[in-house]
């Protein structure tokens, strides 16, 4: 009898003892090679170990298999061969390790500092920004505070008339020090300050740690526990779409869909507070488990308000998608076309608008979206309207499934609170541990490495929007100006999620 | 045309008629201390609290308190303390317009109720005009202070409005914890706005920075010159904290 299959676990751990570790040419090698053989680069980074050496971590993802590490090792004012020329996929994340590190990889075409940290915080008005000279060519900069309510970031649009040429970003406004914050406290209490990295992805930050400190562990959740969780994740999904559907209806003047997407939110984020306490799911997730179990009573609730809203949401779903002046100020405007969300590594909700078929949910299921599959659903024209498209087709899977999930047996608990959440032991020593959450942006990537005592070395977070970012300069582009507004809302990245 | 009426007799009367008496069912809001011992020498609820807004003072001084300005309401409290002595009510009225006025303890179970302010009333009672700065906000606040605006919360039938330029602004809507790569921005933003003017501290990160505390990335020299007239704890603030924190200090009938 043939053994059942494993599904492919959204994490990878390995002992930091035996990794093989390559010097920084044969490291970069690797990578270009398993990129030139199709594999994807789903993170790269960096650490100053105690002494003058930076290792390195690369990992990768083939498009049939599990999570791949790379280690490499050089000193610190050591160059490399840059991936980026040949792999555009690699620049954000070679761009953050020269920043972060020191490291240089030379031949990289643009070597600018992804959020000023460190000794370059506050240097930001020292930046030369890309410029552009001729008759009627002129900059627009905008931000970094912005004209709504939205985090802060500066745009500086280079434009022949109304048409923009190329739009620079400038970010790095919400550097909080994140991640050298997390060295700092215990780790098995990190849970708020993990819910605050990008606080509107607070359950994908949050489930990813919890399984990344579980794995390092050694211990494993319950499935009725995980279950839960899933609930969380797909619950913020559709509340955070709508954020966006919300946003985008707004900026074009429909009022209507504007008004309707907003209430609609409510009646999601409010019953996600029914359960846990909080609109946005904080303090849901803790290690070991789930602070709030589903009842019966909370069952019920989150089947007949899902049932409530996907009536009326299919309703404003019709009469966006059916208004002539909604497809003429949505179609063809901000494309990236499936070639260059490929080569430039675009992740989550903006790839699949393009017709990239990537999401961690399916690539990396583990064993509850091996249970409860997810479909990858894609839009091909990568402009605008794909981007809202998806967003209204992402929510009906995520309702669908959610209803699957809540109606499966074994998921409801006795008890609200509780149960008391699995002891978590001490972390085992020299273990690597790289977690992949989908949230609704796309991949959440969390890289944790324990010492020889235990204790964390390094605590890395990835958001989607990092490498995202420069999708939607590339959307812009050739496009008026005017647009743009359109074109941030329908990617809607994360600002502090860039930044840390 | 018909999508649109179909569309429009769903979404019915969504605002809340009276925000202040308003029953967000299941939010963890106003900590409660029970007013009970606490086990000798116990100090599991200082340890389990992730952004130190416990204070445990020895006998016979009031055993705990709670600093509503550094509290993210993350509940890792109540199940820690061994007595049960801890836990959530889904109080929303957590303002207040003094810092020392957010810490609470078994005697003083609430926040004082906000003072209607007489100057603030006669300028800003009818209008007041408000721009929204984040500065290392993490986007809860920030959508928190969208959704004033949505059709639910609705705050615009005050009188109260997030408007586009500091120009037109009469009150700096201030969150995140202030990072150094924001500090001169939200400087100029204070400068651009004309006086009278005045300051609401949104969330736990503006109030006492708290939850990024020890960073080095961290500049909250900006509210050392110019102090908060409100305050609106929570992580993020519910929106009904902050419509009903905002419309007790003007003194607006609801």
């Amino acid at each position: 009898m043939m053994a059942p299959i494993q599904p492919v676990q959204p994490i990878a751990t390995a002992s930091t003892q035996a990794l093989p570790i390559h010097g920084l040419d044969d490291w970069a090698d690797q990578i270009g090679q398993r990129l030139d053989a199709g594999e994807r680069l789903v993170t790269l980074f960096g650490r100053a170990d105690a002494g003058d050496a930076v290792l390195t971590t690369a990992v990768l993802q083939s498009p049939s298999g599990g999570l791949v590490l790379l280690r490499g090792c050089g000193p610190r004012t050591a160059s490399f061969k840059a991936l980026t020329p040949r792999h555009p996929a690699a620049q954000m994340f070679e761009r953050e390790l020269w920043e972060q590190t020191g490291l240089t990889p030379a031949g990289h075409p643009w070597l600018k500092p992804v959020r000023y940290e460190g000794d370059r915080q506050q240097q930001m008005a020292t930046h030369p920004f890309f410029s552009v000279r001729g008759q009627e060519v002129h900059e627009v900069g905008v931000g970094p505070i912005h004209a709504s309510v939205i985090e802060p970031g500066h745009f500086r649009f280079m434009c022949h008339g109304e048409q923009v040429h190329h739009l620079e970003l400038q970010l790095g406004y919400q550097h909080r020090g994140v991640e050298a914050l997390l060295l700092q406290r215990p780790t098995l209490a990190l849970s708020s300050t993990i819910e605050s990295v990008a606080g509107d992805t607070s359950i994908a930050y949050a489930w990813g740690y919890c399984a990344a400190v579980e794995a390092l562990a050694g211990s494993e959740v319950s499935s009725a526990a995980e279950r839960v969780r899933g609930i969380a994740l797909e619950l913020e999904r559709i509340a955070m779409h709508l954020v966006a559907l919300n946003g985008l209806a707004t900026d074009i003047a429909f009022l209507q869909g504007g008004a309707t997407y907003g209430r609609l939110r409510t009646a999601i984020i409010n019953a996600t507070m029914r359960v846990c306490g909080s609109r946005f799911g904080r303090g849901w997730l803790r290690p070991g488990g789930v602070r709030y179990t589903i009842t019966e009573e909370r069952r019920a609730d989150l089947l007949s308000t899902l049932a409530a809203f996907a009536k009326d949401m299919a309703e404003v779903n019709a009469l966006m998608r059916g208004a002539r002046s909604v497809r003429s100020r949505f179609q063809g405007i901000g494309v990236v076309s499936q070639q260059a969300a490929t080569e430039l590594g675009l992740v989550g909700l903006a790839a699949r608008a393009s017709g990239v078929t990537v999401d961690s949910r399916n690539s990396l299921p583990g064993r509850l979206y091996a249970a409860h599959p997810m479909p990858v659903l894609t839009e091909d024209s990568g402009d605008c309207w794909a981007r809202m498209t998806l967003r209204m087709r992402e929510v009906d899977a995520s309702v669908q499934w959610l209803r699957q999930v809540l109606e499966a047996p074994g998921l409801v608990a006795e008890a609200a609170d509780g149960p008391a959440l699995a002891p978590i032991g001490a972390l085992a020593p020299d273990l690597l541990c790289v977690s992949v959450r989908e949230g609704f942006r796309g991949p959440v990537v969390q890289a944790l490495e324990t010492g020889p005592d235990g204790r964390l070395l390094h605590y890395k977070l990835q958001d989607p929007s990092l490498l995202n970012w420069f999708g939607l300069a590339l959307a812009v582009r050739d496009n008026e100006i005017s647009d743009f507004p359109i074109c941030n809302k329908s990617f809607d990245l994360s600002y502090c999620g860039n930044d840390l | 045309m018909l999508k649109s009426i179909r569309v429009r007799r769903s979404q019915g009367s969504q605002f809340i008629p009276d925000p202040r008496q308003a029953n967000p069912v299941g939010f963890r809001g106003r900590p409660v201390i029970a007013d009970r011992a606490c086990e000798t020498g116990c100090q599991a609820c200082e340890t389990a609290c992730p952004t130190r807004a416990i204070t445990l003072q020895p006998a016979p001084a009031e055993p705990v308190s709670i600093d509503l300005g550094r509290c993210v309401t993350c509940g890792d409290c109540a199940p820690a303390c061994p007595s049960a002595k801890l836990s959530f009510s889904n109080d929303f009225k957590l303002a207040s317009t003094t810092r020392e006025g957010l810490v609470l303890s078994a005697t003083r179970p609430a926040p004082d109720p906000v003072q209607v302010s007489a100057a603030l009333r006669q300028r800003f009672g009818r209008s007041l005009k408000l721009r929204s700065v984040s500065a290392g906000g993490c986007n809860a606040c920030e959508l928190e202070v969208n959704a004033l605006s949505n059709v639910n919360f609705d705050i615009g039938r005050y009188g109260i409005d997030i408007v586009a330029s500091p120009r037109h602004a009469d009150g700096l809507v201030l969150t995140g914890p202030i990072t150094r790569n924001m500090a001169l921005a939200l400087q100029s933003c204070w400068d651009a706005m004309p006086a009278p003017k005045l300051v609401i501290a949104v969330g736990a990160c503006a109030i006492s920075g708290s939850p990024f505390e020890g960073s080095s990335a961290i500049e909250r020299s900006f509210l050392e010159r110019f102090q908060p007239t409100l305050y609106l704890p929570g992580c993020p603030p519910h929106p009904l904290s902050f419509v009903c924190g905002v419309l007790d200090l003007l003194g607006i009938a609801s």
